[in-house]
């Protein structure tokens, strides 16, 4: 066992080199690079322009409804995550794996497509018009949950599945209820991955944009969508690099609040074991709130696949026999199929760079560390990884242009570029979903197998590998579904010979005629459905082995 | 542990064949073309050419066209501007007359020297920038209604902008935001050109008179226009002048109609960057999208109309999409000066 501190942190160095070194170039430099156009204008450093950007009232207000919603969406979504995961995960009931990987299919699914099947629902001519909810911040705050339940529902799932079930088994023997048993004894096991989940989560609320804009028409403004409107629009780059370094304050202090509610739990990761149980009258309320929750999820997806099989006011499958051309007089460039492969290529790209990057800042966060300075080192790189979801997409897509334009960083036109931003969107995710159960794997166990001969890889796959494994793929289930839905720093970067599946549902979606918006929807489906297949089918791989161990 | 190695491998290497990565090494590898080298295009995701309209241009030339098409007339502006020091290519299309002062007074242009076709004169700007911007398209936005919600109501459609505010019609007009979109802002400006100073008043009108604003154009067009979805409800929306060549019934009618009176003119532009590494492939290309063989395919490629006098339009075209005699046009200087000015007092009078 490497007891030696300047080895350890030498080690931690080496870790840690190729993650920073990546996000120091595809994050922090080209952001530093627009917050300089807005701290310099004309080539003069001028704070003071940036600073009377702050005072101006409009901010105050947009910075205001930018953190509440967000906080609601964020709050909702734990409260119908929570229950969900506990029915998806650790009870026995038909179709519990296909419901999971459908939950993830929001989250491809373009924000416009969303929002047109939303307001057919809340407009005044449809089913929930009477509640007079469309362009409300209600409206907004419905359009949060949908797209981020999800990542509560998995991310703390898979930390419920690895749990040890005796400790709660032996309160109930003690006697304790089932309330009581949830609130003392699962409730502060599950902390750190609720607590990650929801740091998460509110980081997608805050910089959320297509949906705040769909939802909630021109009434509403958040600060991620008033910096596209300044950067883009209006011109205004000190206004954006103002509301941008505001945009990582708010972040920065997130962080750093949620990074003391995590704080190291007692190891409580067992090695995975079937937990699963029957549902029992004690699971009743559980499962009422996520029927409700897949029935508030699945209107609106069922609404747009209803939509793709309506043609010349019929049902019919045109739109679908449509997807092989290049739709109505010519829109696109490439069929939707081809655009199709390009998004799964790019996807299994961000995927592995995802995962890669995430596994290594996992472990480095999670080990033990013997100094205060050295957890306060482990505690700042977990934060920093964090930071690009605080971070408005446009102003990381203007940032590339001007910065990696230069050997030996001459990237900004490399077709890589497209899946390493998916990449280091997805990082956050595969981070916080790996994190709970590696930091609850027993440190003992470790030495244990040092101490019995074992070289630091076969410890690595003798006792964290199958802990993680099904963290692991559920992250990458995750990251796949981020690459294949990702569309503002895609749309940016793409290439014309090579658009992915959601660019190509955009270009449909930008010019009338009916065709062209039945295969917008059957686009959106088809992405649906890839998606759901492939997470189905990651979350099913297993370690060949590791029973063997 | 063997086993999981082996298995960690065989699940990796199939990903990685399937990959990007994997994929890209036969194309960059390539030459430059054996011409003149490459020619990079920097445009807007609207853009769209045939497949063998770029090799028709390529085997003329000799130039290999590399095109780097990514968001709106907006973000292509903010791009050029930004890059102008060292630009991510030789030639743009698509800053469009709301967007082009702004391009050429931060100097993003060089001079083209191209020869304009006859009729493109009509579009050139005034001043420096008619040297360095060559109109390649125009199309106008325009108030479309649904010309059957009409009939089946018994109601006399609106012809005017002032139609649009009348009691008779309140509830029916759905418009997408001037601030995130770009009909949604030349819509703006029509109706500045139309109303002068008075024009916050007409706004207002507008909106006590029901008038939804939505985000996008997809939002206001296919979520609420009775002839752009089952479940519209409205059948008066902002959209283009071509848009009635897109709704054509089966007798060969168009279900919908532009409202002439009431259209804002865009033209849009292309350019030289001043710094490009093949000026003269930029030149090439510019001349190329000016000649027939481009300007014919313009209206089924980019839905947009020609500047060359004599280009024939497709049929549906020719029949439903008429163009204004004398849209609505502002000077971009003048844009240039007050939109930030105009889209904040907008804004204000939507969101009372």
């Amino acid at each position: 066992m490497i007891r030696h501190p300047g080895r350890r942190l030498s080690r931690l160095a080496a870790l840690s080199l190729l993650p920073v070194a990546a996000l120091g170039v595809f994050f922090v430099l080209p952001v530093l690079g627009m917050l300089a156009q807005g701290f310099w204008p004309e080539g003069e450093f001028d704070p003071g322009g940036v600073l009377e950007v702050l005072a101006r009232p409009r901010v105050h207000r947009v910075l205001w409804f930018t953190v509440w919603s967000a906080a609601a969406g964020t709050a909702i979504s734990v409260l119908l995550g929570l229950p969900a995961a506990h029915v998806l995960y650790r009870l026995h009931l038909p179709f519990r794996r296909g419901v999971r990987a459908a939950l993830l299919v929001p989250f491809v699914l373009p924000t416009v497509v969303v929002g047109v099947a939303f307001r057919q629902l809340l407009g005044t001519s449809g089913p929930l018009g009477f509640l007079a909810l469309d362009q409300t911040a209600v409206a907004i705050v419905a359009g949060l949950v949908f797209f981020n339940v999800a990542v509560v529902i998995r991310v703390v799932g898979t930390a419920w599945e690895s749990l040890d079930p005796r400790p709660a088994q032996a309160a109930a023997t003690l006697g304790a209820s089932p309330w009581q048993v949830f609130r003392s004894v699962t409730l502060p096991a599950l902390r750190p991955a609720i607590v990650s989940a929801a740091s998460v989560v509110f980081l997608f609320c805050a910089t959320a944009f297509g949906i705040v804009l769909t939802l909630g028409g021109v009434r509403y403004a958040t600060v991620e969508t008033e910096i596209y409107l300044l950067t883009t629009t209006v011109f205004d780059l000190q206004g954006a690099a103002a509301l941008s370094v505001l945009q990582l304050a708010v972040v920065v202090a997130l962080l750093a609040i949620t990074q003391r509610l995590r704080a190291v739990p007692d190891p409580t990761v067992e090695r995975p074991r079937p937990t699963a149980h029957r549902p029992t009258r004690a699971d009743l309320p559980s499962v009422l709130v996520t029927l409700l929750l897949l029935v508030f999820v699945a209107t609106p997806v069922l609404t747009l696949a209803a939509g793709s099989l309506r043609a010349d006011g019929a049902w019919s499958l045109d739109n679908y026999r449509a997807l092989g051309t290049s739709g109505e007089q010519q829109a696109l460039l490439v069929p939707v199929s081809d655009a199709l492969v390009t998004s799964l290529r790019t996807a299994v790209d961000a995927t592995w760079i995802s995962l890669t990057m995430g596994l290594l800042v996992a472990m480095i966060v999670t080990r033990r560390s013997l100094t205060r300075a050295e957890r306060r080192l482990r505690g700042a790189l977990d934060g920093f990884f964090m930071l690009p979801l605080g971070v408005s997409a446009v102003t990381l897509g203007f940032g590339f242009l001007i910065t990696l334009d230069q050997p030996p960083l001459d990237l900004r036109d490399s077709p890589l570029l497209v899946p390493i931003a998916q990449a280091l969107v997805a990082l956050p995710l595969v981070v916080r979903t790996i994190v709970p159960v590696l930091a609850g794997v027993d440190d003992r166990q470790r030495q244990a197998a040092a101490s019995l001969g074992a070289t630091p890889l076969r410890a690595l796959l003798t006792v964290d590998l199958p802990a993680v494994w099904k963290p692991l793929l559920a992250a990458g289930g995750f990251a796949f579904a981020v690459s294949l839905g990702e569309f503002g720093a895609t749309s940016f970067l793409a290439r014309d010979e090579h658009p992915t599946l959601p660019v190509v549902i955009y270009q449909l979606l930008g010019h009338p005629g009916e065709l062209n918006y039945g295969m917008a929807l059957a686009g959106s489906v088809v992405l649906a459905g890839a998606t759901a297949v492939v997470v189905l089918a990651v979350d099913r791989l297993r370690v060949p082995s590791v029973g063997a161990f | 542990m063997k086993p999981v190695l082996v298995s960690v491998l065989a699940l990796t290497l199939p990903l990685t064949a399937c990959s990007v990565v994997g994929e890209r090494s036969d194309d960059s590898g390539q030459p430059a073309g054996a011409g003149g080298g490459t020619v990079v295009l920097v445009t807007h995701e609207s853009f769209t050419l045939p497949k063998q309209v770029v090799r028709q241009f390529e085997e003329e030339s000799g130039y290999d066209l590399e095109t780097r098409a990514a968001g709106d007339a907006g973000t292509l502006t903010t791009k050029l501007v930004l890059t102008r020091d060292n630009p991510t290519g030789d030639v743009a299309f698509g800053v469009d007359n709301t967007f082009a002062s702004r391009a050429v007074d931060e100097g993003v242009f060089a001079e083209h020297g191209v020869d304009l076709p006859a009729g493109a004169e009509d579009y050139t700007l005034e001043g420096e920038a008619a040297d360095v911007l060559a109109p390649v398209d125009n199309g106008n936005v325009c108030v479309n209604i649904d010309k059957t919600w009409f009939e089946r109501e018994d109601l006399a459609p609106p012809e005017t902008l002032a139609d649009l505010a009348d009691g008779e019609y309140e509830g029916l007009f759905v418009t997408p935001s001037a601030l995130s979109s770009s009909p949604g802002l030349a819509f703006l400006l029509a109706t500045i050109a139309a109303y002068g100073e008075d024009w916050p008043g007409y706004w207002q009108e507008l909106v006590d008179n029901d008038t939804l604003v939505l985000d996008g154009w997809e939002d206001a067009y296919f979520g609420e226009f009775t002839q752009g979805s089952e479940k519209g409800t409205r059948p008066i929306v902002l959209s283009y002048d071509s848009s009635p060549a897109f709704t054509i019934a089966d007798d060969g009618t168009s279900t919908t109609s532009a409202l002439l009176d009431t259209c804002f003119q865009q033209v849009e532009y292309a350019g030289v960057l001043e710094g490009a590494e093949n000026p003269e492939g930029a030149r090439a290309l510019i001349e190329f999208l000016l000649s027939e063989t481009v300007q014919r395919e313009l209206p089924t490629s980019m839905f947009v109309f020609p500047v060359r006098d004599g280009v024939a339009l497709p049929p549906a075209w020719a029949k439903h999409a008429e163009q204004p005699e004398s849209p609505y046009r502002l000077d971009p200087a003048e844009i240039a000066a007050n939109r930030d000015a105009w889209l904040e007092q907008w804004r204000d009078i939507v969101t009372r």
